[in-house]
């Protein structure tokens, strides 16, 4: 089984810890995992905006790098997102197909893929999960409070293996936090205040740590925190699912 | 309005300033919202029934134009006059003709955002008509010169003392009064007269039934009936994407519509409507206002299934936050979002990038429209007919071409984080980086994860 790393740009510049964890998780799982040097950004960033046209090389430089792996895995739910939805290239779609079947955020890929039953991690504090919007209602990791199905969540599913952690229960399990890629930007107040209120329901609940499926969701909450000097360690959950290893 | 459109960011920004009445606009809507959640989980098949009505709705719009020649046939041989209105010009001039012919000059009006949309009150009132709103959050704004801010609670930007504030000056009610049951009477006083007095009575339609020709009308408060049973003519206005084909569909309809609103069982009056009583007359005006553009766009064309539940809105943690009258459009929200720039995309291009596509518009829809989905075409087609700034397609074109090319990417990565390193009273000035207005930025590591990896390999 060849699985490749695909280290979202934000993550790979800001973020080096979090793909560390992620490699380290997935290796002590028994998935031997390679980084593929060429990689750089999946284009959200530039779609989101409105401009998927411009995406072009960018698409052909992912193909390039990712084609002729059997799994391609991420630590972030929205880039995935991206991929699986946009990945397109007229002059290689066979490959671009290929790729968008076989891309996976990580929990889906441990809970799917390897199906992990067991994880060795300690963690004895209360964490509160924030569940990424685009991982939980676009790639269906979790059911979501709108519609009627029987609950299900990838991340719980893995949070719970790990030894002492205590998880809280939220006012608003699956409010989005304001993100959104440039909306952060262009709409910097409202996101502000989605991510003052997110983080209102953490205090509530009292919880010391936040951790979450999805790098992009906890850099803004994290920023928000930082200003606010709350006493909150923002984690990413394969920092959590790696803690005592 | 002609009044200049505030772009929804400022407009946002406006709104956020009152911290106090954004926390308690947003905790009011989530209770809607909870109350709908708590409701629909006593419907097991509630997700059955969502796909059902998706797909009555998706046929009736593939053949919409059969059902409204079926539609109009079934209401002319009910005795009921029917107009057809290409626009919202069209569409007053056809209800001020009927008044002319009336020699009317008051209306009373049962909560319809279709005459919203056409701006009639401003129309009609330029013309010396009086035209009282009557569902009691549409009068409340209605008194205070402002549009509904939302599609189901008009007036759900506005507190109770607010509330009293106006009646005092309107309705001569003593300064003060808040307590929501006394200002109800006095509305409710104030409403008997102007239903007693109207001459007309002008309704919306929730639902047109091809096969009998009758509509149906959902409120909660019994105006339309009153309003449609007291008046001498009843118009009913409607646009031409509110047509179900039978009967029996409405069951769907009625179940889905008042829980994923309010999260009632059933609204409390669902009135239908099929021929004039003997000795008075009945009207239906047929809109279309971009409709048939709308149903003509592919991508956008299942926007024309929305029922108005304003479900949508009280999920949206945009929308909760920043208040109806930021989209600048009479329906607010994620489905104004795709709505607006159907009418108008210049005005309207900040919209869909209102959103962060969460998705939470499209699990909570009860005809399932891709909502989100609908959000990100639109600002696909946007840029491309050019309505975004000359500034921001220029840096997306230079994060384009760094993105694609992974020398480019490391050299700008790296200079990036220096930059962080070197310069963070820069990075964090205010105005240069909306950013770091309320937010630090990260703390940026010597080395990236690529640069790690060089290193440290897979070991
Ligand atoms: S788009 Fe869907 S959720 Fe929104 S108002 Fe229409 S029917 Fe309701």
């Amino acid at each position: 089984m060849r699985v490749a790393l695909f280290v979202p740009c934000y993550v790979d510049q800001f973020y080096p810890k979090v793909a560390i964890a992620t490699l380290k998780l997935l290796q002590h799982l028994g998935v031997q995992v390679e980084y593929p040097m060429q990689q750089t950004c999946c284009g959200q960033p530039m779609a989101n905006g409105g401009y998927e046209h411009l995406t072009g090389s960018c698409n052909s430089n992912f193909i390039k790098a990712f084609a002729g792996y059997d799994y391609i895995v991420s630590p972030s739910g929205s880039c995935v997102l991206h991929v699986k939805d946009h990945l397109h290239d007229e002059r290689q779609e066979a490959a671009a197909t290929t790729i968008r079947q076989r891309v996976y955020e990580l929990c889906e890929f441990l809970t799917d893929v390897v199906q992990v039953k067991a994880i060795k991690a300690s963690f004895p504090k209360k964490v509160a999960l924030h569940q990424g919007c685009h991982g939980q209602r676009g790639l269906k990791l979790a059911s979501s409070s709108e519609t009627v199905l029987p609950f299900f969540s990838k991340p719980v599913q893995l949070l719970q293996m790990v030894e002492g952690l205590e998880l809280v229960e939220l006012d608003r399990p699956d409010e989005c936090c304001g993100f959104g890629g440039t909306f952060c930007v262009t709409e910097e107040a409202v996101s502000s205040a989605m991510g003052l209120s997110r983080i209102d329901d953490y205090t509530k609940h009292e919880a010391t740590v936040i951790t979450g499926t999805d790098v992009s969701c906890l850099m803004h909450q994290e920023g928000l925190i930082r200003r606010q000097q709350l006493p909150f360690e923002v984690m990413h959950i394969s920092e959590v699912l790696v803690a005592g290893l | 309005m002609n009044t200049p459109t505030i772009p929804h960011p400022e407009a946002a920004a406006t709104f956020l300033k009152n911290k106090e009445r954004v926390q308690w606009h947003d905790e009011t809507l989530w209770f809607v919202r909870h109350k709908r959640d708590k409701i629909v989980q006593e419907i097991p098949e509630w997700e059955q029934l969502r796909e059902l009505a998706s797909q009555i709705k998706d046929h009736t719009l593939s053949r919409l134009d059969e059902y409204l020649q079926e539609f109009e046939a079934a209401a002319i041989s009910n005795g009921v006059t029917v107009h057809w209105a290409a626009d919202a010009a069209e569409h007053n001039r056809i209800v001020h003709g009927i008044m002319q012919k009336h020699g009317a000059q008051k209306i009373v009006k049962s909560k319809s955002m279709l005459t919203e949309e056409c701006h009639l009150n401003e129309y009609l009132e330029a013309q010396g008509i009086e035209v009282v709103d009557t569902d009691l959050g549409e009068r409340i704004v209605q008194l205070n010169k402002e549009l509904p801010s939302h599609i189901v609670l008009p007036a759900i930007h506005i507190k109770k003392e607010e509330v009293g504030e106006i009646f005092h000056q309107h309705l001569g009610t003593p300064k003060g009064a808040s307590d929501p049951l006394y200002l109800a009477l006095a509305a409710r006083a104030h409403l008997r007269e102007k239903f007693l007095a109207a001459d007309i009575a002008i309704t919306g339609v929730n639902f047109a039934v091809a096969e009998t020709g009758a509509i149906v009308v959902c409120t909660n408060e019994g105006n339309a009936d009153l309003g449609a049973h007291l008046a001498k003519v009843h118009i009913a206005c409607m646009g031409i994407e509110k047509l179900i084909p039978r009967t029996e569909h409405l069951s769907i309809f009625l179940r889905l519509l008042a829980r994923n609103a309010t999260g009632q069982n059933i609204t409390a009056y669902s009135s239908h409507f099929r021929k004039p009583v003997p000795g008075s007359e009945m009207h239906i005006v047929i809109v279309d206002n971009g409709r048939t553009t709308q149903l003509g766009r592919e991508a956008f064309r299942n926007s024309l299934k929305c029922i108005r539940c304003g479900a949508c809105l009280n999920t949206c943690p945009v929308y909760r936050r920043s208040g109806g009258h930021s989209y600048h459009n009479a329906t607010a929200g994620p489905i104004g979002a795709i709505l607006a720039p159907n009418l108008d995309m210049r005005k309207n291009a900040d919209l869909p990038f209102a959103s962060t596509l969460c998705g939470s518009c499209t699990d909570v829809c009860p005809v399932k429209i891709d909502i989100h989905n609908q959000l990100y075409q639109w600002r696909q087609v946007l840029t491309q007919e050019g309505y975004m700034p000359a500034a921001k397609t220029a840096s997306m074109k230079i994060m384009a071409g760094v993105l694609s090319s992974p020398a480019r990417y490391s050299f700008a990565g790296k200079w990036a984080r220096r930059f962080l390193r070197w310069f963070p009273s820069l990075a964090l000035n205010k105005k240069l980086n909306p950013w770091a207005r309320q937010r630090e930025l990260p703390e940026p590591p010597k080395e990236s994860f690529r640069e790690w990896y060089k290193k440290n390999g897979n070991k």
